[in-house]
């Protein structure tokens, strides 16, 4: 958008220009023509001014337009010749951070919070005489980073609208640039503006003989995606820490292996490890004998493609790199560079990288969790490496085989993850409200699947004072309603009552009629006379603690009532309810089966009386995963077994039986009592739990074999000295 | 006449249309032309829209396969060469772990820390003596220079405000004549306030050499990192230890207060950090957005004072709360479980080294400021749920006192020191936190209690039993041989250890009775009262089943609180409970073995818990509790509970027993047990009060119910009964 103010801007200037030599060219024309004619001359000498501009600015964004698709070769892309004298950019900036050398204005308030990426056309860069600045020119790893880049959903081709440019010049490889030439390149880009928002990806830093831990192309403000930072020279929060691809992850298809002892216990496989150091591996070797294994480049082979899959040891010839499978650990040493692209072999074969490289920043460090997939040990320690690496738990060494597997996989295996890891990492910092979490980064699949992460997971016994609200589920039966209310009225934490009347064709009683109680009672007309009415977050309810209870519950005492919401104060993230139940395996129909018998475990709490907290009730409404909500509103049953998979699937925990078990429901209504005996009845209640299990796609019912019971029930000891004596009567 | 010039006009005109298409034309079939060709892609299997072209060359890898490591380096340089010129080049505020600190010196007796000795007349503001003394009644502390790793000046350097009363004058000439200062190397200082009103710039008007900085509002220009710390500011008035429980204490839901967002803070109203403030005032609404400010500062605020200084207690009411960091502590919004909302531009956040600030604040950028609001509208009740719990989280583990401060501090190095015994991120920043998880006891999160739902994964199944033997070996009808045949029977009993603490010796092996599960016997070392919880290893399962040698249990009891314990393995389930109360006539804590309505210990007599309370006990209580115990050989239970209790900020889970247990235990007298002893219960109330004023605060927290068995005393025949044995007396 600024830029095509700026066009206006021009032709406005042009036109006020043109206008006023107009009169001294035509002098004694009609004014009603002259007007005419100036304008038309105006209008269209403006059109070639414009044309012209768009043809021939030189590095506007019309040049894409220049770039033609059917030329599918690199050599066909434009040239661009840098003169002898065009500037340099300053060298980068240690003290650039997000706040003072990102302009965070271009990236807008984005809805999707996603940042928009902008990738510069292709164009050969040639030095005054012809000579490119780089003697690979396009790698096919940048290209594919590039062309992953531009398919992923961060890339926008509209320059104005770009969060982040990516300049289409390689420098993965410092060692195949001309470092002035290269600089004066990226100055020559048209949207340079000392870099700001620009980032740049580098493999390999530095070059002989002091091998920088940085890029050392000046780069000004421009973000560095690098592989190979040290402490000194990575700006912490501005640049990126990346790996260093290693090209056999593409050709190399390792068999799946699970995690597990091997054969070696420490390999090293590197070659050109520094003489200092194959002195102290050779000596480890020897005082640990088979359990390490150190191999070098092989001398009798040819060189290239072949040789670098290979590794010898006295003679002996080993696959590389499927030899880093036979080893638990794999030492990844420094080379003249920190990162080394053996890590990213090593993260493939599920070994676990032991790396000694004293101020490397590992990749991705802003947001990988290192400690659970490597062994950090400093370089000055590597003689005592043996022993440190005995100490760690072998469940550990397992744990870390998978997490290093999963980094790699994840993070590591092409240029593709390499990009979008590090795009995604930026894009938390701009947008950090939206950012991934640490559980997404570094949990693998199979833990994200089952670890549990509870959303009450503060250990909090909430005070008592708030108390209980009560939610009374009603369709018509009054008498018995009153009674359920008359009951629960008497429990002391009660705040509220709340009744949902669920009878769309008949109203509730007349409000004179109804029992007077010394806490607020609400009634709540529905729509629609669904189950899930009941679970509907109301805004009366203004506590954290809900009573579901039905209408024809009278048989609690109120020492009952008052201990279970003690009871889910110790338990505010669970179901604490009456009546339990229990679900079974069926080896012979195989499927699962509902229990209701008196059995010594409990795996449910029905919601005809349960506590439970008021966010179930949001996530019974708004996130039931599948058409459960639905499913249990048609068939006007299960509602409470559905209450007891959401609850169990979030918090991964098994609900709370309070109390000895009792008829619930009133005498008087044995008839509806038998209905749950019913075989009908608990055929659908079975299966419920097959269908619900099958939309979880698991069971997430836990079973525990224990019930909460008042300290002294049933002990020998004064009744009338106990807090809940009235337990248990029937 | 004019005909001709208009001709002439009309021509040029036309000619320049003719240009002007000319180079328009080759534009419009241009773009005309290119949908044509992006089918042609399309239909070679290519994306329409990717903008980046498919190039068919084949292009050169990036790194040629000979040359993935150099081999010219070998010759070159020495790599332990390139370690000591790093080390002499980067100093000063280029310090790094690597360059300015001495391992070495933490290698033979481990992280201890050395505090110097006061000097007379040298005085010390509170705070800082809250900082010296949290280091010296910590586990790190050690009185000789010769074994420690780190170093703490004695010389108050917390704040360096010339104007301050508390400034301490030539303190570059006391540091210098220090004779272990060694430049700084090896050393820690801890620092509030640096340099001056109105520009604060750090400077703390002496050279601290290679010394690590601690300090509060350090901006990440002159952070050196995984070298410094940022620590949070926080006021004289900070409670020394334990320090007060966050206000959040419902989880309410929806999470909407009166306000939703509110600026609270001193304001400067000139100087540092104003402009930010007065922008702040641009989004308050006087609705739901509201902007506080306290104005009081120096001297003449008032001659700057306008309409919005005011103080008001609005947190409580707030669901975000700002922070901008320059020169506010936390505390406010943490506190009032507000959720922050942080500004902090070119300001390290407290302890960002280890703190995921993400899962517990708005990170705000203060150029954006205006869109803070509408950020935070847009974020969902979920988050913010979680977001209050983290902050809660945070602040109860790091921050609510000047120890936690100072021990995190320390933790930090000590992580950087012991690089493969650190804790991952996941241990800091999930419940319990940093603090009470020591990866001195294994890497191996499992092995915590604390992890299994984080990692879907469950504790071992069986559980190893650890009994107390004191008294010798005489009769075959001694408690301790049923108690062992009754524990070994347990179907999740892996082994028994029998710990020997009785001065005879131990008893021939054939004495003890033939069990299906290994028994181990172990003589304690000192044979002192602490030695039962000392983490053997020979412990290999999770789960530790503590027993007295005088307990009676039967098989199903065992059965029963084992799987119990499963549900709670962060948590002490057993049999016997006591409780505690505040006597408030004496004005201390009391303590009874009544039969109460609730209960808020279990006795370690009868109790299983993780073994990593073993670990815990053992390393993380101070030497003077844990010789108390030794020296009354009384109250471990109760510091075990107290130590549980701390971590978990939840009550332990009596489960429910025979009858006859309380009468055998105590109504044994003919023994020597030492429950008969009638000093015994006025030490354990002395116990109780010593140990809550180390802690702090009260650790304990009361539980009013007790697990049965499902069918406990139910009105069904007792072949139902899985657990019957307990039912019968």
């Amino acid at each position: 958008m600024k830029w095509l103010s700026r066009i206006v801007g021009f032709s406005m200037c042009a036109s006020v220009k043109y206008s006023s030599r107009g009169p001294a060219l035509i002098p004694r024309m009609k004014t009603k023509h002259r007007i005419y004619y100036i304008t038309l001359f105006s209008v269209v000498l403006l059109g070639l001014i414009a044309t012209g501009m768009f043809q021939f600015w030189p590095h506007s964004i019309e040049s894409t337009a220049d770039w033609s698709v059917d030329r599918r070769s690199v050599h066909d892309a434009p040239l661009v010749r840098l003169p002898v004298a065009s500037s340099i950019p300053e060298r980068g900036d240690l003290s650039c951070r997000m706040h003072t050398c990102f302009d965070v204005y271009r990236c807008g308030y984005n809805p999707k919070n996603r940042i928009k990426v902008y990738i510069y056309p292709f164009q050969r860069y040639v030095d005054d005489v012809g000579a490119p600045i780089s003697s690979t020119g396009l790698s096919r790893e940048y290209n594919d980073l590039l062309s992953a880049i531009s398919d992923s959903d961060f890339y926008t081709d509209d320059v104005s609208r770009a969060c982040l440019l990516i300049p289409s010049i390689d420098v993965l490889n410092q060692n195949s640039l001309r470092i002035r030439e290269t600089a004066q390149a990226l100055a020559m880009l048209p949207r340079w503006d000392r870099g700001m928002n620009h980032l740049l990806f580098n493999m390999l830093p530095g070059g002989p003989p002091d091998y920088n831990t940085a890029l050392d192309v000046p780069r000004d403000r421009a973000l560095l995606a690098g592989g190979g930072f040290s402490t000194w020279t990575y700006r912490q929060g501005y640049d990126v820490s990346i790996p260093v691809y290693s090209p056999l992850s593409a050709e190399v298809d390792l068999p799946e292996r699970q995690p597990g002892s091997r054969r070696y216990f420490i390999l090293s496989a590197q070659t050109a490890v520094h003489r200092e150091y194959r002195a102290e591996l050779e000596r480890l070797k020897e005082e640990n004998g088979e359990a390490v294994l150190l191999l070098d480049k092989c001398s009798n082979l040819s060189q290239g493609a072949v040789s670098a899959r290979k590794r010898c040891c006295r003679g002996q010839v080993f696959d590389y790199p499927q030899i880093l499978q036979e080893s638990s650990f794999c030492v990844v040493l420094r080379g003249a560079r920190l990162g080394q692209a053996a890590l990213s072999d090593v993260l493939q074969a599920a070994c676990v990288p032991v790396i000694l490289a004293d101020s490397y920043i590992l990749p991705f460090s802003e947001v990988l969790d290192w400690k659970r997939a490597s062994v950090v040990i400093p370089e000055e320690k590597l003689p005592e490496m043996y022993t440190i690496l005995k100490s760690i738990p072998h469940r550990q060494v397992e744990e870390m085989q998978r997490q290093a597997h999963w980094f790699w996989e994840a993070y590591f295996s092409s240029m593709k993850a390499i990009g979008l890891t590090t795009l995604q990492i930026i894009n938390d910092r701009i947008y950090p409200y939206a950012a991934h979490t640490y559980e997404q980064w570094n949990n693998p699949p199979i833990v994200k699947w089952s670890s549990v992460n509870s959303p009450l997971f503060l250990p909090l016994i909430p005070p008592r004072s708030p108390g209980f609200t009560a939610v009374v589920l009603t369709y018509d039966r009054v008498e018995s309603l009153f009674r359920v209310i008359t009951e629960i009225s008497k429990v002391p934490s009660l705040a509220k009552l709340l009744v949902v009347w669920n009878n769309q064709n008949k109203s509730p009683p007349e409000e004179s009629l109804w029992p007077k109680i010394a806490v607020p009672l609400k009634v709540v007309r529905t729509k629609e006379n669904k189950l899930s009415n009941r679970f509907f977050p109301y805004d009366e309810i203004e506590t954290e603690a809900v009573l579901a209870i039905d209408d024809d519950i009278i048989m609690l005492t109120s020492d009952e009532l008052q201990f279970g919401y003690e009871v889910w104060r110790e338990f505010p993230d669970r179901l604490v309810g009456y009546p339990g139940r229990l679900h079974l395996w069926d080896h012979e129909m195989g499927k699962w089966k509902y229990e209701s018998e008196w059995t010594n475990e409990v795996s449910m709490v029905l919601t005809g009386a349960a506590f439970y907290h008021k966010y179930f009730n949001y996530l019974y409404t708004y996130k039931m995963p599948g058409d459960i909500k639905n499913w249990v509103d048609a068939h006007m049953n299960c509602e409470d077994i559905a209450m007891n998979f959401l609850v169990a699937n979030i918090t991964g925990k098994a609900p709370i039986k309070v109390t000895p078990r009792k008829k619930f429901k009133c005498p008087e209504c044995t008839a509806i009592d038998g209905l749950s005996l019913d075989q009908t009845h608990m055929v659908e209640r079975s299966e419920c739990i097959n269908k619900f299990a099958s939309v979880f796609g698991t069971m997430p019912l836990k079973v525990v074999e224990h019930r909460a019971d008042p300290v002294l029930y049933k002990d020998d000891f004064p009744e009338k000295l106990k807090s809940f004596p009235n337990i248990g009567s029937l | 006449m004019q005909a001709k010039k208009r001709y002439l006009i009309l021509l040029s005109a036309g000619a320049c249309l003719v240009l002007l298409f000319y180079f328009g034309g080759v534009q419009v079939p241009a773009s005309s032309r290119s949908p044509s060709r992006r089918d042609e892609r399309s239909r070679n299997g290519f994306y329409p829209e990717q903008p980046w072209p498919d190039f068919a060359d084949s292009l050169q890898a990036f790194i040629p396969w000979d040359q993935v490591e150099t081999e010219d380096y070998n010759v070159h340089t020495s790599p332990r060469q390139k370690r000591d010129v790093n080390s002499s080049v980067y100093k000063g505020r280029r310090c790094r772990m690597d360059s300015c600190f001495d391992f070495s010196l933490c290698k033979r007796t481990g992280f201890k820390v050395y505090v110097y000795p006061q000097q007379k007349g040298e005085k010390i503001s509170e705070s800082y003596q809250n900082i010296l003394s949290a280091i010296e009644g910590s586990r790190f502390y050690t009185s000789d220079p010769g074994q420690a790793c780190l170093f703490v000046l004695s010389l108050d350097t917390l704040d360096r405000d010339q104007l301050s009363p508390q400034y301490v004058h030539n303190l570059k000439t006391k540091v210098q004549s220090l004779h272990l200062w060694n430049n700084g190397r090896n050393h820690i200082i801890f620092n509030l306030y640096s340099g001056t009103w109105p520009d604060y710039t750090e400077d703390l008007g002496f050279d601290i050499g290679q010394a690590m900085l601690a300090k509060a509002s350090i901006s990440t220009e002159n952070f050196r990192p995984n070298f410094d710390v940022s620590i949070p500011l926080f006021s004289k008035e900070h409670p020394r230890t334990g320090g007060e429980r966050g206000y959040l204490k419902y989880n309410t839901i929806p999470p909407f207060r009166k306000y939703m967002l509110v600026f609270k803070g001193k304001r400067y109203l000139t100087g540092i950090g104003s402009d930010t403030r007065n922008a702040l005032y641009h989004v308050h609404n006087a609705e739901d957005v509201v902007l506080l400010t306290t104005c009081k500062h120096g001297k003449d605020w008032q001659k700057h004072k306008d309409a919005r200084c005011d103080r008001d207690n609005m947190l409580h009411k707030c669901v975000f709360a700002s922070v901008p960091l320059t020169f506010l502590p936390l505390w406010p919004s943490c506190e009032a479980a507000c959720v922050p909302v942080m500004l902090s531009n070119g300001w390290e956040l407290p302890f960002s080294e280890i703190i995921d600030w993400n899962t517990a604040a708005v990170i705000g950028d203060e150029r954006l400021l205006l869109q803070i609001p509408s950020t935070a509208r847009s974020i969902h009740q979920d988050k913010i749920l979680a977001l209050r719990q983290q902050t809660q989280f945070l602040w109860e583990a790091y921050f609510s006192s000047v120890e936690k401060i100072v021990l995190t501090t320390l933790e930090i190095v000590q992580d950087r020191v012991f690089q493969h015994w650190s804790r991952s991120t996941l241990m800091w920043n999930s419940h319990p936190g940093g603090l009470f998880a020591l990866p001195q006891y294994s890497v191996y999160l499992g092995d915590f209690p604390f992890y299994y739902a984080a990692l879907g994964i469950k504790p071992y199944p069986k559980f190893t039993a650890v009994i107390h033997a004191v008294t010798p070996l005489v009769s075959q009808s001694q408690p301790i041989l049923k108690l062992l045949v009754a524990v070994a029977k347990s179907q999740y009993c892996a082994q028994i250890i029998v710990l020997w603490n009785c001065d005879k010796p131990l008893p021939a092996k054939h004495r003890w009775p033939a069990t299906s599960v290994p028994v181990i016997v172990i003589e304690g070392d000192s044979k002192v009262m602490s030695s039962r919880f000392q983490p053997y290893e020979t412990i290999v399962t999770d789960a530790v089943l503590s027993l007295d040698e005088d307990t009676v249990l039967s098989t199903t009891e065992v059965d029963f609180a084992f799987t119990v314990w499963q549900s709670f393995p962060e948590r002490i389930v057993g049999y016997p409970a006591r409780s505690h109360f505040w006597d408030s006539n004496k004005e201390r804590w009391g303590y009874t073995s009544k039969w109460t309505n609730d209960y808020s210990m279990v006795l370690t007599g009868a109790a299983i818990y993780h073994r990593y309370y073993h670990y815990l006990y053992t390393n993380f209580l101070p030497a003077s509790l844990k010789n108390m115990v030794d020296q009354l050989a009384n109250c471990e239970d109760i510091l075990m509970n107290f130590l549980v209790s701390a971590v978990t900020k939840l009550p332990p889970i009596k489960v429910t027993q025979k009858k006859q247990y309380k009468e055998t235990m105590m109504g044994q007298s003919s023994r020597a047990s030492r429950w008969a002893d009638p000093d015994h219960f006025a030490q354990r109330q002395t116990c109780m009060n010593k140990f809550a004023s180390w802690f702090g605060t009260m650790p304990l927290v009361h539980s009013q119910m007790r697990l049965d068995p499902v069918l406990f005393k139910d009105q069904v025949s007792i072949l139902r009964k899985k657990y019957r044995d307990i039912e019968r007396l």
